[in-house]
């Protein structure tokens, strides 16, 4: 008995050595995302795939919660000194990231010192503009990108009445009457995100500075100003629409979409990833069309700013590291990986190559509408004010400004009045965050 | 007879109460200890700069208006949640208390809502209503209610203090049940016999008799209302529209892992933290007096 048990153990010690000594040659490359669901499979095959075609270097990818989770996670593992090798940082994080030098590695410099090809001019600018500083230099690897569209319910038009989908904003209203009154009673249009797609986007797509500095690209000591005329008037209309909930507000993140997929809101603005839902749930004819703009502004529309997120590499690891996590990246650019990962998750290609190959293959005949996101990222060349944001605390300067919305569509302040308190309340967070951000 | 214990060895009563001094001293002190240091920091995200500025977070936090707000929200909301949750509980309680046919039963059913951890407490009542997604609110709207917390401050605080009152009401449920089974069956029939009614019997008799309990429930129920209250907040509303939700607890985790002042979120625990000591303490000088035990 007692031999025989020693035999067993024998066995197992075998046979994890032998099975731990060819693992112990290979580098780990911890990789920590927020992906749910069918882009998780994405994340997953990715990292098979990378770990497949080489013997070096092992990903390995780790969920961690959502977006803002992820990061509270990255960021309390640095502090412990265990900070994972990539991480996964919504585009609202990029300026805390950005701030903190030393607990990251630019990607631009990783790409240098590894000796791997890299041209940064590859990649779409209207998505790596974002993640670059105003030298043009690559600070992160952007992964999923989106951006706003309009998703309009086609059945809910024709029974309305309306022939094409409506192209500016006075459209937008006028068409969203007419809906209400063939029997949306309870929502003509709305939209998620409010802050991103009412103030953010707006103003890109207007050509408006949200603040100053480029919209924070240039510097930390950027100052809100989009208590503009625009941006007035437009909430103004809002506020006048929310009383007969020809526009019914959603809620500040994207938890109204099924409103849209539910048939209750035919027109509906938010994120170009919102796709996979549609598809999956909607029992009705849908598009995706270009966000509206006031015809009035000259110049409109610009070009539209992304959202989603991009993977961030941490300082502090070996050189070794950094070269898995070099090739892994160039991995990451391939065209073809970047087709399938454009095809198979909804996000936009971040390459240049990639966007024209899918277009080649006649991706967007059928679905004309997964191309909008990207003709309105590549409309004009980028101006200074739809180039991207970078503001320290986004996340809660998000949450301030939806506030101040909230109180101007519950009635309890004007519009006027709400753009300015969400102005002055985020100028005194971007100071806060200007004191902290390490120079 | 010796009444105290006389220990031989002038060693042993300290490493008998060691391990439960250790516990508090590493599970609050020292983190109490470090909120409080870290409120006289500023520092960014990732801890790659600090600098040491007294009470600066202190003078920042003091000078926001909408801090006193969030401080008078958080008492109004603990009063209404401790008040609905603890008359309802005893209501329940009485009506439990009589002989029943399924007492038990019935008395389980009611204890169950404990079980149910606070975030899926407000899950459970977002879907009944939830403006869009809610069961209940088609029927309000039908109603010709304009049901819209998304919207309405108002009506979005009367949903964070029902869900909260509601998850309590089986706690303080338990408790009341406990404390009418162990008041004496003589003293209530003598009340009777002396010709007292039913109401007079209980609030001249049986709630004095509680109010050892209730004063107990009271204590854990503002406690309750301050800290636990934030899973249900952060479920159902994250502190909106507006500010109407906002809590002391929810702002510490707003500020602190949302925005990234772990200086100004420490402060605000600080600051929580000596509220919650005060209450606690003021609870036990004067409502204290007036229990019976």
């Amino acid at each position: 008995m007692a031999l025989r048990r020693l035999y067993a153990a024998a066995a197992v010690a075998a046979t994890i050595g032998f099975a731990a000594s060819p693992a112990q040659a290979v580098t780990e490359i911890q990789w920590w995302h927020a992906m749910t669901g069918a882009n998780n499979d994405v994340i997953v095959k990715l990292a098979n795939d990378f770990n497949a075609s080489q013997g070096d270097y092992k990903v390995v990818p780790t969920y961690k919660g959502n977006y803002a989770d992820t990061m509270n996670a990255g960021i309390a593992a640095f502090r412990a000194g265990n900070a994972p090798h990539i991480m996964q940082v919504f585009e609202v994080g990029t300026a805390t990231m950005m701030a903190a030098t030393g607990a990251v590695k630019p990607v631009y410099k990783l790409m240098a010192e590894a000796g791997e090809k890299f041209d940064p001019k590859a990649y779409l600018p209207a998505i790596t503009g974002y993640y670059s500083t105003s030298k043009g230099e690559m600070l992160s690897f952007p992964f999923n990108s989106s951006s706003t569209v309009m998703w309009i319910n086609l059945d809910a038009l024709k029974k309305a009445n309306i022939a094409a989908p409506p192209k500016t904003w006075p459209e937008v209203f006028e068409d969203a009457k007419k809906l209400k009154a063939a029997g949306y009673t309870t929502c003509g249009f709305s939209n998620s995100w409010v802050t991103w797609v009412n103030l953010e986007q707006l103003s890109a797509w207007h050509n408006v500075p949200l603040s100053t500095k480029a919209n924070g690209l240039d510097g930390f000591d950027t100052v809100l100003e989009f208590n503009g005329p625009l941006q007035v008037k437009h909430l103004e209309n809002l506020v006048e629409l929310q009383k007969d909930k020809t526009y019914d507000y959603a809620g500040r993140t994207n938890t109204g979409e099924g409103r849209f997929t539910s048939g209750e809101c035919p027109i509906y603005l938010t994120s170009s990833a919102f796709f996979g839902n549609v598809k999956a749930q909607a029992k009705f004819n849908f598009t995706a069309v270009p966000m509206p703009y006031y015809p009035d502004v000259k110049g409109a529309p610009q070009n539209s700013i992304i959202g989603g997120a991009s993977l961030w590499v941490m300082g502090g690891k070996t050189p070794e590291e950094y070269k898995g996590i070099a090739k892994f990246l160039t991995f990451l650019s391939d065209t073809d990986r970047q087709v399938y990962i454009h095809k198979s998750s909804g996000y936009l290609p971040i390459t240049k190559a990639a966007y024209e190959k899918a277009k080649a293959e006649g991706f967007y005949k059928d679905q004309p509408y997964l191309e909008t996101p990207l003709l309105e990222l590549t409309n004009k060349e980028p101006t200074e004010n739809s180039r991207g944001l970078r503001l320290g605390n986004m996340v809660q300067l998000r949450d301030v400004w939806s506030e101040e919305i909230e109180q101007a569509l519950a009635g309890k302040k004007t519009a006027k009045q709400a753009l300015d308190a969400a102005v002055e309340r985020g100028n005194q967070m971007l100071r806060q965050f200007e004191k902290t951000a390490v120079k | 007879m010796q009444k105290n214990a006389i220990f031989q060895s002038k060693l042993l009563p300290y490493a008998l109460v060691a391990p439960q001094l250790a516990i508090v001293l590493i599970f609050f002190y020292w983190p109490a200890a470090q909120a409080v240091f870290q409120s006289f920091l500023q520092q960014d995200a990732f801890g790659l700069s600090t600098t040491f500025v007294w009470f600066e977070n202190y003078r920042d936090l003091l000078s926001q208006p909408d801090y006193f707000a969030t401080i008078l929200r958080t008492f109004g909301f603990s009063f209404a949640i401790a008040v609905s949750s603890l008359s309802f509980a005893l209501l329940l309680a009485v009506m439990a208390d009589k002989p029943l046919r399924g007492g038990t039963l019935y008395r389980t059913l009611l204890i169950w809502p404990y079980a149910v951890a606070p975030p899926v407490v407000g899950v459970l009542w977002i879907f009944m209503l939830h403006p869009s997604l809610g069961v209940l609110s088609r029927y309000l709207r039908a109603l010709g209610v304009d049901w819209n917390p998304l919207l309405d401050g108002d009506q979005a605080a009367l949903l964070i203090i029902v869900a909260a009152a509601w998850k309590q009401i089986s706690y303080n449920f338990l408790f009341f049940l406990a404390g009418l089974q162990g008041i004496p069956k003589s003293v209530i029939e003598a009340a009777a016999i002396d010709g007292a009614r039913p109401m007079r019997r209980f609030w001249t008799v049986i709630f004095p008799l509680l109010s050892p309990t209730i004063f107990f429930l009271l204590v854990v129920n503002i406690v309750y209302a301050f800290f636990d209250t934030f899973g249900i907040i952060d479920t159902m509303t994250r502190g909106g529209p507006g500010k109407s939700t906002e809590t002391l607890v929810y702002k510490v985790y707003t500020d602190g892992l949302l925005g990234g002042n772990l200086g100004g979120s420490a402060a605000q625990s600080v600051i929580l933290m000596v509220i919650v000591i005060m209450l606690t303490a003021i609870q036990f000088r004067f409502v204290e007096r007036k229990v019976t035990y």
